[in-house]
């Protein structure tokens, strides 16, 4: 088993409480994990990402070669695209459709996500809408970590722990808020694979 | 045992625990900043009483890991690599002081300047002080390079530099610990002036270290960092890689199996005798290094006469930027399939000021108080302000070092730029700007200082800042007169009255101090999270 993922967003988004969720589920699996993190200047509002490698073998390098990413896992439609060369031709966009717009040049969100669209692989999914259905906006980030737990490699089960445990400080009512955003993500992306 | 799931840098703070560190001193800069950070959270480091600080600067952090060290108990020292420039005159003398209890320098490169104004090379400054210089390839590597390096510093009485690169230090994977060692207890140097360097002693001191580089080099063979496999199969070419890059190199290969010879390398001075195995025995060399091309240059040297060595300066590897497999495949003629362009669409995001931070609107005053006069004059400094440098504040015209913005503002008034101004945050304020003031003071310089105070060091995560209470009195006390010395509150509302003072301050003839004042809207955020989920604890009591 090998997944190679690109995490995407803007800094201040919370793509790293993605990269935990997943990061912690594959460690109950037994699988070995690197994931590089941005910190510093870049997490002020500009372009983040995380490269986040999960393997039953050794994993040698922190960075995931060019070309090669099974997934890129965006929590903002254009920066989904920012990394498309470090995608194989056979990997998969999963991304929010939801724009956060902090640039003046940003381009207009239809002609983004007809790009995204014109990808081979690709999961597009409101995760505002769902995640304030599930009870609060905040959630968006577990709803696109649910929509692309399909294609992930890993059990639903240690997904759904992952989520449980990050949560848990946080009492009952948030648990079951993020976990209830997390398989309405599921549910989507599975319709929609 | 358990593995950790740490980050390179939380790797290394939790190795220094386990080995039986007493203090570590640190001034925040991204990529080192989480070693500190890790160790003041930790509840073991709390409990072995381990002290856990902010230094004002680099140069007091090394100072105080060396007093620590003379004192006879394990310290460590963190920085930036541009950090180690500021550390520099105590950190080559300690080469010559030599340690006494277990010391280590952690210098955090930045290649590719992904939060840095240059991507220098600490390995250099190591070779620089004839010390050891330990490089890992990985994060369990750091960790274990932490218990040797505090066991050869004490074995070989010098301090060890341990050089990591941003994409080691800021990459989590599982990591095993070793058994925790005590802490040393406190016991003085047994030649009571071996730290005097007064020049007599220093010459004895420094003909010391001469005779160690030997037996370092001995030691680099020997610990296992540094290592040849040999590949007889395939001796056309033959790969140095070192630190991280060996990482880069056997991503390349299936099972991680190189089919070249590799001397893989991670620890300074290296032994001539494992590097001339490597070159005698294969046709050609490459050169891994996630850096400067330090053994590259060495072995190929200025005149280039001897077998074809590839790396950097052949245009092999890219000359600057930090390696990655890709980079690292093509220099092997291994076919990468490449994946789509990145859209025309798709623009860029620059970071840039948080909404509602207290610099946006310090330097919208400023920017309309200097309406009337030409352009280029303020000279800024390194934190989060620097980022007015991009539109659309567009408000500063300078970044080189810490505390440079105020000594540059007094040299370019002494030029005839009058007024000239310098923009400064609090805590690079008392890490580098009070002497710089002093000087201005002491010219009466036309100047204008903004003092820009977020009460914290904003742009590594919001540390402690050093300057916290504590800037008008030391205004005052350096020589700046009262009347002079004006505390703004950076929001809308007062924008007129902001721009009025500034404007009255730009036509002063000596040097005015403003300082902004408003808190960090990341820590105020944080502290009131804080509040709200202690108050909810409260009532479920």
């Amino acid at each position: 088993m090998k997944k190679d993922i690109i995490l995407a967003g803007v800094g201040g988004q919370g793509i790293l409480s993605i990269a935990a969720c997943i990061g912690m589920a594959a460690l109950d699996e037994g699988l070995h994990l690197k994931q590089a993190e941005v910190h510093g200047m870049s997490q002020r509002g500009g372009a983040v990402q995380s490269h986040l490698r999960l393997s039953s073998d050794p994993i040698a390098s922190d960075l995931i070669p060019e070309g090669s990413a099974d997934l890129i896992i965006s929590v903002e439609p254009m920066e989904s695209l920012r990394y498309l060369p470090m995608l194989s031709r056979s990997g998969w966009i999963i991304t929010s459709i939801n724009p956060f717009i902090n640039i003046p040049s940003y381009p207009v969100i239809e002609l983004v996500l007809k790009e995204i669209w014109n990808q081979p692989h690709y999961i597009t999914i409101d995760a505002d809408a769902i995640a304030k259905e599930s009870g609060s906006v905040k959630a968006a980030n577990m709803v696109i970590l649910g929509a692309a737990a399909p294609l992930l490699g890993l059990k639903p089960s240690s997904v759904e722990k992952a989520v449980e445990n990050l949560f848990a400080s946080k009492g009952k009512d948030v648990v079951s808020l993020n976990i209830k955003a997390l398989n309405e993500g599921r549910s989507y992306a599975l319709k929609h694979l | 045992m358990e593995k950790l799931l740490l980050l390179g840098d939380e790797a290394i703070a939790q190795a220094a625990i386990d080995a039986g560190l007493s203090g570590i001193y640190a001034y925040p800069g991204t990529p080192s900043t989480e070693i500190m950070e890790y160790i003041q959270a930790s509840p073991e480091a709390k409990e072995l009483n381990i002290r856990s600080l902010w230094s004002a600067n680099e140069k007091t952090a090394m100072e105080a890991a060396l007093g620590m060290s003379y004192a006879g108990k394990r310290a460590m020292v963190c920085m930036k690599h541009v950090g180690l420039n500021v550390a520099a005159d105590a950190f080559i003398n300690s080469a010559i002081t030599g340690a006494n209890g277990g010391l280590i320098v952690v210098s955090a490169d930045d290649p590719s300047m992904h939060s840095s104004q240059n991507e220098q090379d600490s390995r250099f400054y190591g070779k620089f002080a004839l010390i050891p210089v330990l490089e890992p390839s990985n994060q369990q590597e750091a960790y274990d390079m932490v218990h040797y390096g505090f066991q050869i510093s004490e074995q070989m009485r010098v301090p060890v530099m341990l050089r990591i690169t941003t994409r080691l230090a800021h990459s989590r994977t599982g990591i095993a610990r070793r058994p925790v060692r005590t802490q040393n207890k406190m016991s003085l140097p047994s030649n009571l002036k071996q730290f005097i360097l007064l020049p007599a002693i220093a010459r004895k001191q420094y003909r010391e270290l001469l005779g160690k580089q030997e037996h370092l080099e001995m030691l680099s063979a020997d610990s296992g960092f540094n290592q040849f496999f040999d590949y007889p199969e395939n001796r056309k070419l033959g790969i140095i890689a070192c630190g991280l890059a060996y990482n880069y190199l056997i991503e390349n290969f299936e099972g991680h199996k190189v089919t070249h010879p590799v001397l893989k390398v991670g620890q300074y001075p290296v032994m001539p005798a494992m590097v001339n195995e490597l070159y005698e025995k294969c046709d050609e060399i490459l050169v891994l290094e996630d850096g400067y091309p330090i053994i590259e240059e060495l072995i190929r040297g200025m005149l280039n006469k001897g077998k074809k060595v590839m790396g950097r300066l052949d245009g092999t590897l890219p000359r600057d930027g930090e390696l990655n497999p890709v980079i690292v495949a093509k220099a092997l003629g291994i076919e990468v399939t490449p994946g789509n362009s990145v859209p025309a669409i798709v623009k860029n995001r620059p970071p840039r000021l948080c909404d509602g931070c207290g610099h946006n609107d310090a330097f919208l005053a400023l920017n309309e108080a200097l309406h009337d006069y030409s352009r280029g004059r303020v000279f800024s400094d390194i934190g989060c302000y620097t980022l007015s440098a991009l539109e659309p504040l567009e408000a500063i015209n300078s970044c080189v070092d810490m505390g440079a913005s105020i000594t540059m503002a007094m040299g370019a008034a002494d030029a005839g730029l009058v007024p000239a101004v310098a923009a400064i945050g609090d805590s690079t304020f008392t890490h580098s700007g009070m002497t710089s003031l002093l000087d201005a003071i002491n010219n009466n310089a036309p100047i204008t200082v903004l003092i820009l105070d977020n009460s914290t060091t904003g742009m590594t995560g919001g540390q402690t800042s050093s300057a916290y209470g504590k800037i008008e009195a030391i205004c005052k006390g350096l020589g700046v007169s009262e009347e002079h010395i004006h505390v703004i509150k950076p929001m809308p509302k007062y924008h007129d009255e902001n721009v009025d003072i500034l404007r009255k301050e730009l036509a002063y003839q000596g040097v005015s101090v403003i300082i902004p004042r408003r808190e960090c809207i990341q820590t105020l955020g944080r502290k009131l999270r804080q509040k709200a989920k202690a108050k909810e604890m409260e009532v479920q009591n």
